[in-house]
């Protein structure tokens, strides 16, 4: 029987109707009074000198306050990467300077070279039109494989090449893997292309920088997925503000994806220019602003390579990927190809030999960084693109090949320094097979074939590792902060709660099934719980939401700050009931005694925290308010099984999704409804990525794809109707609600499945083609079948 | 955008006039031209809207039995009205864009604007139509002079389009996965005195006639007796969507579902 509030409730969510009904708050609705307006000038070309910019002309323009260069910016920080990697040879990464206006020389298309503050956008506009800019244009390296040449242009002079790190991992096990390929019964090997993509949130950026001369404090408003990161980056390591003088609030925020994690140069422009013009100073990105300065996802290449026994068991397993950076290290660029990628090639198997070489390439495009499951659908990919590739070349069955490498024992540890805690393969693969209805599709099949149709079945399982992550590790594997989470419950007088949370919630439902979390565990209606994130001025210091964390860590939070919450007002409760803490029992929004019919309800409690006429105040203190951080012990590990079932039309090569069935294992789950959304939302981002989105630049480094007349997005016709499922629970077995995250699970498991289907299609039609590269297009579809 | 004035002539002689004046284009929809302004990639000084001429405006038949769709018709419009006389236009505009664009973007605006990847130009052009301008009459055949280029003079207007009524007809599309623009499509249109076949999105010059498919139909309408006939694929376009090959492929593909569609 479903239940209708608290943990496991459909409860509706409440912030739709403020986003529905277009009474949200998002960054582009803050104005302030005598605001001025900031036009970037973005470089045109994607690498050259940057001899000169002649401002005299715009300076003289209608209603220009002051135009910034990279000059204005020299006694100020550049943009920090917040992650160091660590090569195989124990160097650490090249991490070249990432000025906020560019300065000597531009390295991407689209990189801000001046900035026009002005009355008005228009005017701002018009006068950078007016600069003059003497660029002498150098040769752009786009190519990973040419970038890291002998002899290849430089996208940076001051480092000693194009190759951010050469990462080994795990360096030890290399040679026992070389030597577990020599002694392979059969290997499989599988050369792709994860696609760049660009990830298009609805609401473009938005940074609104104020100032307090009075007080000398700043004020960032900000489109961020995590505000507080946002205040100690810019704070401590640009702009050099205190963090007692700044504040940073992200209010609505209309998608993130992960674009909208990192800290950008328009950020830091804002609060530097409102300080330096006394005035509040915003900039709205245009939606081609955002194809050119958001930064990017993906764009990996990598050979891959399966080694399996004479029983077809996974031997060993080695890769070797180059990861665009980009022309400069966006915040958390680093970590995505190597401890979020590498960490995930075991997948649901038991390969116990496992090496991954990762190498980290500079071009002359736009920085590459986190989107949606970061790494991990990288993961995902080359691994369940193989293991299907192996099938078909050994002759066995995908599911059955799959299955009998599954990890079964759980906790395991991984050959990739990672430990699964729990998880249930075998289980979402079954319910996948029942959702499939593998049976069917023989006459599916057929129907297609009347049609002059091609019909195929691709599945594929995944494995994450969210929920991140523990502190003390992820500080031992680089990374330049902390990654627990806070929360602070506020009980008010009369018995309502405000929970500040240090997750962010930019549409994920968080201010719907956070509340659920607290009203379940003191029984009191859901509407007694509000919601507060995005303010560093109102919560404690908080990481964000990002990796599929925020329940599972921030979730954690507020749960221990909630039992603190519970212990003081049983101890308020067990003096006002006269009875011994030890008996006193919270059910339903009350205490009582335990074996009597004294009680005392919530509100009553709450009453005495803040009216303390009768009170222990010899014990306890006033108030009822309570602050927790959580660091997680362990990553989560969220699992699945995925089935797609396409169409192809061989004449036209046009694939269309017939069929999409997802059994996702996410532990715990507290609103079911929003759980369903977060999984159609990832695999529209999936099969986005796997049939339209392509972000394509030229030899020169102009982007191509840099507007949705040629950059395509998945929209409703291009879906299917999505069979979900998440009844298959294994609880996370270290965190209090058992809780494993779904956030990122639809995006990253669902490419191999599309792909796998294709090259099924394929095959029966008589086109034995062993790979093609996302997206699936119709036009490569035809060239793979006529090549 | 910059700055510019507008205009709204009630009249086409008072749009006309308004076209004299000193950097002046007309606005029929904007579907192309505001985005454009909007980038700053053009800077009339000013814009003649064509919205509020009621004399362009309307669906109808001729004397002659044709179908006379006045230039400042939006597309939402012809879809219904033309729906009873002429289905296979009708459907061609039904699918254009989107609802946004359908009720805003006009035939006399697609047609001017000669975008290679339009649908209106294909119709045109396969029902051998007449392009009125507020000067003169104009055959398709001589209407249509490459990409974006067509016989319209500095300030004429497209007036009204007049479609001889085929027998039968079909448009048959394949979308450019981004935009939703024809990659390649085909207008397919039967006469008493022949087949007319134009090809829209494919050629780098723009929309044209398929004429070797015009002769084989002409003689046996049947959508097999074209397998085996092939357009060359080097002037066709060639971009992120599809190599040149591809689309002359599209082609046989578009113009054979066309035919089989109108039961060939």
């Amino acid at each position: 029987m479903p239940k209708d509030s608290g943990i496991g409730a459909s409860s509706k969510r409440r912030e739709d109707i403020r986003f529905l009904t277009g009474s949200g708050n998002y960054t582009d609705d803050i104005n302030i009074r005598g605001q001025a307006h900031v036009y970037f000038l973005r470089s045109d070309v994607a690498h050259g000198t940057l001899k000169g910019i002649d401002t005299s002309a715009a300076e003289a323009m209608d209603g220009v306050v002051r135009i910034f260069t990279g000059a204005d910016f020299e006694a100020v920080g550049g943009m920090p990467c917040g992650w160091q990697v660590t090569d195989r040879h124990g160097q650490p990464m090249l991490e070249p300077k990432h000025p906020i206006l560019a300065h000597g020389k531009v390295r991407h298309v689209g990189e801000p070279i001046a900035a026009v503050v002005a009355d008005t956008l228009e005017q701002a506009r018009d006068a950078a039109e007016a600069l003059v800019v003497d660029i002498d244009e150098l040769p752009a390296v786009i190519d990973m494989k040419e970038a890291v040449r002998d002899g290849a242009t430089k996208v940076h002079d001051d480092i000693a090449s194009n190759l951010c790190y050469d990462w080994g991992f795990v360096e030890e096990n290399k040679d026992a893997v070389n030597k577990a390929f020599e002694e392979a019964a059969h290997v499989t090997t599988l050369e792709l292309v994860n696609n760049r993509l660009v990830a298009n949130p609805m609401e473009p950026r938005v940074a609104v920088g104020d100032y307090a001369r009075g007080t000398d404090e700043h004020t960032l408003y900000t489109t961020s997925q995590n505000p507080h990161v946002i205040r100690l980056l810019m704070g401590a390591f640009v702009l050099g503000i205190p963090e007692h003088k700044l504040r940073v609030v992200a209010p609505d925020v209309g998608g993130g994806f992960g674009t909208k994690i990192f800290h950008y140069q328009e950020e830091a422009f804002c609060t530097f220019a409102a300080k330096a013009c006394n005035r509040a100073v915003k900039w709205t990105s245009s939606r081609s602003e955002a194809f050119l300065s958001d930064a990017h996802g993906r764009d990996h290449v990598t050979k891959i390579e399966l080694a399996l026994d004479k029983d077809n068991n996974f031997a060993a397993l080695r890769t070797d990927t180059y990861a665009n950076m980009g022309a400069y290290l966006s915040t958390f660029a680093p970590s995505v190809p190597t401890w979020l990628h590498g960490t995930l090639m075991a997948g649901n198997y038991k390969t116990p030999l496992i090496y991954v070489n990762v190498k980290a390439v500079f071009t002359n495009t736009v920085p590459v960084d986190a989107y949606r499951g970061a790494g991990r659908p990288e993961a995902t990919y080359q691994l369940e693109r193989l293991v299907d590739k192996a099938a078909h070349e050994l002759g066995v069955d995908p599911i059955a090949l799959r299955r009998q490498n599954f990890i079964t024992e759980f906790p395991y540890a991984t050959p990739v320094a990672v430990e699964y805690d729990t998880g249930d393969y075998h289980a979402t693969m079954d319910k996948l097979e029942e959702m499939a209805d593998i049976a069917g599709f023989a006459a599916r099949r057929r129907e297609s074939e009347a049609k002059g149709k091609l019909r195929g079945f691709g599945v594929n399982c995944y494995i994450e590792a969210c929920g991140i992550a523990p502190s003390n590790l992820v500080g031992q594997l680089g990374a330049r902060a902390g990654l627990y989470e806070s929360a602070t419950v506020r009980v008010n007088a009369t018995g309502g709660l405000v929970v500040m949370t240090g997750s962010h919630s930019h549409g994920q439902g968080h201010e719907t099934s956070f509340a659920q979390v607290v009203a379940e565990m003191i029984g009191i209606d859901e509407n007694m719980v509000e919601i507060v994130h995005g303010d560093t001025a109102r919560g404690p210091m908080g990481m964000g939401t990002y990796g599929s964390r925020s329940i599972a860590v921030g979730g954690s939070a507020m749960v221990r700050a909630t039992e603190k919450i519970i212990a003081k007002a049983k101890k308020i409760a067990s003096h006002l009931l006269e009875a011994s803490e030890s008996d006193i029992e919270l059910k339903d929004g009350a205490f009582s005694v335990a074996g009597t019919d004294k009680s005392v309800a919530w509100g009553d409690v709450t009453l005495a925290a803040y009216v303390p006429h009768n009170y222990p105040l010899d014990d306890i203190e006033p108030g009822l308010e309570e602050t927790a951080f959580y660091d997680p012990s362990n990553f989560t590990y969220p699992s699945g099984a995925y089935a797609c079932e396409v169409e192809l039309d061989p004449e036209t090569g046009h694939v269309s999704i017939e069929r999409f069935s997802a059994a996702d294992d996410f532990g715990n789950i507290i609103n079911p409804m929003i759980v369903t959304g977060q999984v159609h939302g990832g695999l529209a981002q999936g099969i986005g990525q796997a049939l339209l989105e392509n972000c394509v630049y030229d030899a020169e480094g102009q982007l191509l794809s840099a507007s949705y007349m040629d950059y395509a997005m998945p929209r409703a016709s291009d879906l299917p109707f999505y069979d979900v499922d998440h009844s298959c629970q294994t609880p996370c077995t270290h965190n209090p609600l058992g809780v494993k995250g779904c956030g990122e699970a639809g995006a990253i498991g669902s490419p191999p499945a599309v792909v796998n289907a294709v090259l099924d299609a394929m095959r029966s039609g008589g086109k034995n083609v062993s790979h093609i590269d996302m997206p699936v297009t119709p036009s490569r579809v035809w060239a793979a079948m006529n090549g | 955008m910059y700055n510019f004035e507008i205009e709204k002539p009630a009249t086409i002689a008072d749009a006309v006039k308004a076209l004299g004046r000193d950097e002046a284009q007309p606005l029929s929809g904007g579907q192309t031209l505001i985005p454009t302004l909007k980038a700053r990639l053009a800077a009339p000084s000013v814009l003649v809207s064509l919205h509020g001429i009621d004399e362009m405006k309307g669906v109808c038949l001729d004397d002659d039995g044709r179908l006379c769709i006045g230039g400042a018709t939006i597309h939402s419009v012809v879809a219904k009205e033309a729906q009873a006389h002429y289905p296979a236009l009708a459907g061609l505009a039904a699918r254009i864009g989107d609802p946004a664009v359908r009720n805003r973007g006009t035939i006399g605006g697609s047609v001017a604007n000669n975008d290679p990847s339009a649908c209106y130009p294909a119709a045109v052009l396969a029902s051998g139509a007449t392009v009125v301008t507020n000067k003169r009459e104009i055959a398709a055949d001589d209407y249509f002079q490459g990409m974006f280029a067509t016989a319209l003079e500095e300030g004429e207007i497209v007036t009204e389009v007049k479609f001889p009524i085929p027998q039968s007809a079909h448009y048959e599309k394949h979308i450019q996965p981004a935009s939703r623009f024809p990659l390649v499509a085909a207008f397919v249109a039967k006469y008493a005195d022949g087949v007319r076949v134009a090809i829209t999105g494919a050629s780098e010059d723009g929309v044209f006639r398929w004429t070797e498919a015009e002769e084989m139909l002409s003689n046996s309408f049947a959508a097999d007796g074209l397998k085996g006939l092939t357009v060359d694929g080097s002037g066709m376009i060639s971009d992120l969507h599809g190599s040149g090959e591809y689309r002359a492929h599209l082609v046989g593909v578009m113009t054979r579902r066309a035919v089989a569609a109108m039961g060939g």
